[in-house]
């Protein structure tokens, strides 16, 4: 077995089998990391840069655990202190750290298709950590992961994706591979948060958050940018709340033993409320602890030397 | 000068002939069948067809002031290369383009350079900033063909008025690049299934419809001649057509690029030659734009020329520059995609990619008669093109056919009987 991709630089172009394979392998470096000596020797000797020019905490702190945990030799470079600030084109920056014999890069980006134009400049693996409005891949695994997990399959699962669609490269992500393993999204938000051509997915839209819910096994809440208020497109955190928070009302719409997802970091009292968020029906931290384990998994099946497109 | 044996295509005569065509001087000299060679040098002209000289109404030379994009030398030099006698350029250099004076400096400096002329486009208001009018009756008198505010268009409606209205006391057409910014603000490309797939902002065609909408009823009130710049959507068309049905001096143009590209060709690598303002559309409108074209709503054809440096393309797409160079490859592809199929006659395509636009910007007519100028593109039908920087005479290389394979060409291009084009190499 072996992924059919060189990059994870989407989750359109991944298989079935591809995804099943990242979080069966997920599942393995799970147990790795409940242990009391969280190490494998799997990478090492390999090198990875994390390639943050965006600002990031969560995932480049979960990349990074996830590159400790599998041996590897990493190298962080962050927006504010790479050469891109400073005039240099992603291009040179690219073959310049390239030229350093690199074998994995790790790019978080504000700008939708860079991963691809550093795979155009390096023939280093890339993992896209998050590229503009685009897609954030590994994110997805972790939430099919964490889906997985508690219901034991993804096929026939009905998922509701709640907030700023058109601008989240998390909806992105998690929309094709949700299809891609039998799954049926559902996209819910106000109009000015809807995405322009949901027909292009394959996918139901709609503003009618209470109506979704009782038919859902997944409620999954987007973050709102809270800079994007006032930016006419909600008029403000109460009435998005209201419109479409989460709350203990609509919690309890949900169907027995239906699970909330969110990517984090959460606005409470925003798209969701306190005492929702830290119900046993929330999965959050759940889904914290798997990105570590399927980007492990990721980078192992990528770096590994079982990949059949390398 | 005699092109012996050549198919000599002009509607504006009926004219579509084999025959023979002398230029002496600045002149046609005689046109006829038989005509014997004296000492003159002959051009074989079996096998290829004899134009009045195309006219490119929608050029970026940007010069002054982006000279290392393009400057006008090396855009002239495209322009001959792509068989056409005149060219239109744009006034979005840097000063801008809004002065007697500047617009006067194009001209010169394409005079200089003895191959296209320049006709240059002024600006209608101050630095295109839509505050203030620019000098346009100075600008007419130096001899700007037309007014724009290419680039972002007039955002006021109040202000494109009093811009219209001034310019209709000059027998000048007003050319409309008709963005509503407040609807596609950060958008860098088509709003939809495009926009959807690769996670960016969205251009929508609304943006570009609602502002025909507005400018059309300027016209109407301002009986001032209204060009829509670049037209990409079918919706826009329908506009257009409606309006020349009610009988306003509204006239048209599109692309290349928007005729035989659509959003779908912008694929996972983000292909940075494809972004353009306006955004390449879907295919349907790409169909309607066709047929447009054909059926002669659509009046004629432009490239829209647009040179980037590489390292203004070679980058993020968000952050990459808009446009596409045009002129070396418009007449190629009209050839490959419309006329070698069958699908546009000769004819319609001399109406638009010649008699059209001279008509729009005011230009002399030119037909191929004895006594008449002798502005003539000679076009090789069957020559093959391959789209890479050795057939492209333009600074910049950021083609959106890049790598295309092409039948059909200009070959040999007078431009007042100066023979500027010969056997395919810019002289």
């Amino acid at each position: 077995m072996a992924l059919s991709v060189k990059h994870l630089l989407d989750t359109t172009s991944l298989t079935a089998d591809d995804i099943t394979q990242i979080l069966d392998t997920g599942r393995s470096f799970a147990e790795v990391n409940s242990r009391a000596i969280k190490k494998v020797p799997a990478l090492r000797g390999r090198t990875i840069v994390n390639l943050f020019l965006e600002p990031s905490t969560r995932t480049r702190s979960s990349f990074e655990l996830a590159e400790k945990r599998l041996s590897a030799d990493s190298l962080n470079m962050g927006g504010s202190t790479s050469s891109v600030v400073k005039g240099e084109s992603l291009a040179d920056t690219i073959q310049t750290i390239s030229a350093m014999n690199v074998d994995m890069f790790v790019c978080r980006a504000s700008l939708a298709g860079t991963p691809h134009l550093i795979t155009e400049n390096t023939d280093a693996v890339v993992i896209n950590a998050g590229d503009g409005k685009h897609q954030h891949p590994t994110q997805a695994m972790l939430d099919l992961y964490t889906i997985r997990e508690h219901f034991g399959h993804l096929d026939s699962l009905k998922v509701a994706i709640v907030g700023d669609l058109s601008h989240s490269r998390v909806a992105g992500s998690l929309v094709p591979a949700l299809k891609t393993m039998g799954a049926t999204p559902i996209l819910v938000g106000p109009p000015t948060f809807q995405v322009a051509d949901p027909a292009y997915w394959g996918v139901e839209q709609t503003a009618d958050l209470d109506a979704v819910i009782p038919e859902v096994d997944v409620v999954y809440l987007l973050r709102v940018q809270l800079e994007r208020m006032g930016g006419a497109a909600i008029p403000s955190k109460r009435e998005y709340n209201r419109l479409f928070g989460l709350d203990e009302r609509r919690r309890s719409l949900m169907r027995p033993g239906s699970i909330i997802c969110h990517p984090g970091p959460m606005n409470r009292g925003m798209e969701i409320m306190h005492e929702v968020a830290d119900s046993p029906q929330a999965k959050v931290l759940d889904q914290v602890t798997a990105g570590v384990a399927t980007r492990m998994a990721a980078m192992y099946l990528l770096l590994g030397g079982e990949n059949d497109a390398r | 000068m005699l092109v012996k044996d050549v198919r000599a295509i002009d509607p504006a005569i009926g004219l579509d002939e084999v025959l023979d065509v002398r230029i002496e001087g600045k002149r046609i000299a005689e046109v006829g069948k038989g005509l014997s060679a004296g000492d003159e040098e002959v051009v074989a002209g079996a096998r290829k067809i004899l134009v009045p000289g195309l006219v490119d109404m929608h050029v970026h030379f940007r010069d002054p002031g982006f000279e290392y994009k393009e400057d006008i030398a090396s855009g002239v030099r495209a322009a001959a290369k792509g068989g056409f006698t005149d060219v239109a350029t744009m006034p979005n250099t840097d000063p801008v383009t809004d002065t007697g004076t500047s617009v006067r400096y194009q001209i010169d400096r394409g005079i200089e350079e003895k191959k296209t002329r320049v006709r240059p486009i002024g600006a209608l208001t101050r630095g295109e900033k839509g505050e203030a009018l620019a000098e346009i009756g100075d600008m007419t008198e130096a001899g700007a063909v037309g007014f724009s505010d290419d680039g972002h268009g007039v955002q006021s409606a109040g202000m494109m008025r009093t811009c219209m209205a001034y310019v209709s006391q000059f027998d000048r057409v007003v050319i409309a690049h008709s963005e509503v910014e407040s609807l596609t603000k950060n958008g860098v490309i088509n709003e939809g299934r495009a926009s959807t797939r690769l996670g960016m902002f969205g251009w929508p065609a609304l943006g570009e419809e609602l502002e025909i909408m507005r400018d059309i009823e300027l016209c109407r009130i301002t009986g001032c001649p209204l060009h829509v710049a670049h037209i990409s959507t079918a919706r826009s068309l329908e506009l257009v057509r409606a309006a020349k049905a009610d009988g306003l001096p509204v006239t048209c143009e599109v692309t290349p690029h928007h005729l035989f590209l659509t959003e779908e060709d912008i694929t996972d690598a983000y292909q940075t030659n494809l972004k353009m303002n306006p955004p390449l559309r879907t295919p349907d409108d790409a169909v309607a734009l066709i047929e447009g074209l054909i059926d002669g709503s659509i009046d004629c054809v432009v490239t829209d020329h647009a040179p980037h440096a590489k390292h203004e393309k070679d980058c993020e797409f968000e952050i990459a520059a808009f446009g596409t160079i045009g002129l070396e490859t418009s007449l190629p592809l009209m050839i490959t995609n419309l006329v070698g199929p069958g699908r546009l006659s000769w004819a319609r395509l001399v109406e638009a990619m010649a008699i059209s636009p001279r008509k729009i910007l005011r230009l002399d007519p030119v037909t191929i008669e004895a006594g008449k100028k002798a502005d003539l593109t000679l076009i090789d039908p069957e020559a093959k093109v391959v789209v890479d920087r050795g057939f492209l005479e333009s600074k910049s290389t950021n083609s959106a056919f890049l790598g295309a394979h092409l039948t059909g060409r200009a070959v040999d291009l007078f431009v007042s009987g100066r023979h500027v084009l010969k056997a395919g190499k810019v002289a």
